[in-house]
């Protein structure tokens, strides 16, 4: 028997929403707040209830109109790649600074859907950043911090 | 109301906004054009652009946007068949027929009139209604409101995912809790915070529509290995023909623009409604109105047939400004990205704005129709040369959209926390994409989380706790009674109804 992905997504839904509705009940209020008609866990209570109908009723309930994908054919390696990517560019956006770090993701990015044409994945990487830079922090005055940049002495 | 058009006008044609205008169209036109990538995404990716923008320079951008981008989607659905929004899936019937006959330019040139046209004629709609409606909403209370964001909510989940309402409805209650996180308005007391400091202020607005459509967006088309800028690359700049229109064309076209204006503004102030149905139902009706000579020729290049669904989708866009300016409410996920946007400037739309924000309230209205005149001059002599741009391989256009979204979060907490929040709420919505889980319900719910349980706090403790707020109140009453409707009808339409 092949058991629907969605019915899986509705299952792990009920599951979230059940966590949640136990993190909602640890909420502490204020002792005098606790016998108020509203207080701070009234809200989230009644959205786990909500999220425990609608997965629910979606597990219950026969799927009328399936949803067909084919996992076969999807690109799971570029996918992964430009995740694990984006999460390097994140843990080095403060330290290396944003040029650096922007630039390489955008180079390694190219890179990695196969763009193989260097004068483009240079130009619409290092210096397409230092464009982008000067209009955020010379015209708009959008502070970036850099401290790549500020150890070279290009920006203060 | 004529000093309101004034200020309006003043702040709307100075310089920069009417840059702002046009580069708003602009870049709308160029996203629009992708399939795959809607207004949505090209609103969020403008978001950070905004900051260093007054508030209504901001959303005059947005708006421009917003109407470049439904412009851009009629575009590839006459060149190559491919809507670039489903709001214009309807011009795609005629449209692409005429191309086919080598009327590309003219079949170009009819939905560029009839976007003039619907755009305006609902933009002055907009003006009269506007006010009114603000006038009138004054009467809510809070019940009616929290009645209100529900309808909001169960409408754009029964209209944006035809034949998915439960999922629609559990992206509602995902993008609740999601608003949930972080300190309770009223006590200050943190909810959902797990010790974390990142999460004491709540997830930001700006990194769960950027996660859900620029960054997810981009992620699906990686995933699915389909390349939106294969179509682009499709047009041919000798084949697309004249775009001038002959008396009988022309006329056509002025007996089918004002009925499908009308529809389309009624459609776009209903909540979850859009241009989608507004297109699709002024399709429909025009096919109704013309003479049997001309029924004939409906799917196989009908002028009345291209500029019914163009005239309704941009009427609609204007008339769904209409509950997010008097009430506060957005009636559709774009309006809720702005709505966002809004109150990250720190401003509250409802019936209140036109009179404290009036430059705000009045330049917004008057940016639509200086919006519409750059549409027409610019975009349609340019829009060979825009799906030229548009050639551009996939390799470039995905990092450079996922380096925007980074970008946008980067500037706005200077923390990785936020990054990395983003890329998992990315991965998440890829995944529930790829089932055809819909996000706008979402973005919608996340913004009206707060105001949601801000009234429902209002009328519970107005009420004592008691439940009895819901119909208390003709019109809360009312407002019920239509979102059980909706509800009961779409579990049975999904459910229990015999194909």
């Amino acid at each position: 028997m092949r058991i629907s992905p969605v019915k899986i997504i509705s299952l792990l839904f009920f599951i979230f929403s059940g966590l949640y509705l136990y993190y909602a009940h640890q909420i502490r209020v204020f002792s005098f707040d606790e016998d108020a008609p509203f207080n701070a866990k009234t809200f989230p209570i009644y959205l786990g209830y909500a999220g425990l109908f609608f997965s629910g009723l979606y597990m219950v309930l026969p799927e009328r109109k399936p949803s067909n994908v084919n996992l076969s054919v999807l690109d799971y390696r570029r996918t992964i790649t430009l995740v694990i990517l984006m999460i390097i560019y994140g843990v080095t956006i403060l330290k290396a600074g944003y040029f650096l770090s922007t630039s390489l993701f955008l180079v390694l990015s190219y890179i990695t859907l196969g763009e193989k044409r260097w004068f483009w994945v240079f130009t619409l990487s290092f210096p397409f950043v230092a464009i982008f830079m000067f209009l955020l922090h010379g015209l708009l005055d959008i502070y970036l911090r850099d401290p790549f940049l500020k150890y070279l002495g290009i920006i203060g | 109301m004529i000093e309101g058009i004034l200020i309006g006008l003043n702040t709307a044609l100075s310089l920069k906004n009417i840059l702002m205008v046009m580069i708003g169209c602009f870049a709308g036109t160029i996203i629009g054009m992708l399939p795959g990538l809607g207004p949505m995404t090209a609103i969020a990716l403008m978001i950070p652009i905004t900051y260093g923008f007054e508030p209504s320079t901001g959303l005059i951008l947005m708006a421009g946007v917003y109407y470049g981008a439904v412009f851009g989607g009629s575009t590839s659905s006459i060149l190559i068949n491919a809507p670039g929004v489903p709001g214009t899936v309807a011009t795609s019937f005629d449209g692409y027929p005429m191309a086919q006959q080598g009327k590309a330019g003219k079949a170009l040139a009819i939905a560029a009139y009839s976007s003039f046209a619907g755009g305006t004629i609902a933009a002055i709609f907009l003006l009269f209604a506007a006010p009114s409606l603000s006038k009138v909403s004054l009467a809510f209370r809070s019940p009616d409101y929290f009645g209100l964001m529900i309808l909001g909510l169960t409408a754009v989940s029964a209209f944006s995912a035809k034949g998915h309402f439960l999922k629609a409805m559990m992206m509602v209650v995902l993008g609740l809790m999601l608003a949930s996180v972080g300190q309770d308005t009223l006590s200050d007391i943190p909810r959902f915070v797990f010790n974390n400091m990142n999460l004491a202020d709540g997830i930001s607005f700006v990194l769960v529509v950027m996660a859900t459509f620029a960054m997810s967006e981009a992620l699906t088309i990686i995933f699915k290995g389909s390349d939106p800028t294969q179509a682009a690359k499709q047009i041919s700049l000798s084949k697309l023909g004249s775009i001038r229109l002959d008396k009988d064309e022309t006329k056509k076209m002025v007996t089918t623009i004002p009925r499908s204006s009308i529809i389309g503004f009624i459609i776009g102030v209903l909540p979850g409604a859009g241009s989608t149905i507004a297109s699709f139902l002024a399709y429909g009706m025009e096919r109704n109105f013309v003479k049997d000579e001309e029924k004939q020729k409906f799917g196989k290049g009908s002028v009345n047939g291209l500029a019914a669904p163009e005239t309704a989708n941009n009427a609609a866009c204007s008339g769904s400004f209409v509950p997010l300016l008097t009430l506060g409410i957005p009636g559709s996920g774009t309006t809720a990205v702005m709505l966002g946007a809004l109150l990250g400037f720190g401003i509250q739309p409802g019936p209140r704005l036109y009179q404290t924000n009036p430059e705000i309230f009045w330049s917004v209205i008057m940016s639509m129709y200086i919006g519409m005149v750059i549409l027409l001059i610019l975009n349609l002599p340019l829009i060979p040369y825009i799906a030229r741009i548009l050639a551009v391989p996939r390799a470039f256009l995905i990092p450079l959209i996922l380096f925007f979204s980074v970008t946008g979060i980067y500037l706005m907490s200077f923390n990785n926390f936020d990054i990395y929040l983003m890329i998992g709420i990315a991965v998440v919505a890829t995944i529930l994409r790829l089932y055809e889980f819909p996000m706008p319900p979402l973005i919608l719910a996340f913004v009206l989380g707060g105001l949601m349980e801000e009234n429902l706090r209002r009328s519970l403790l107005i009420s004592d706790g008691s439940w009895a707020f819901l119909w208390d109140r003709p019109l809360t009453l009312c407002i019920m009674v239509t979102i059980v409707l909706i509800v009961v009808w779409q579990i049975y339409n999904s459910y229990f109804k015999k194909k």
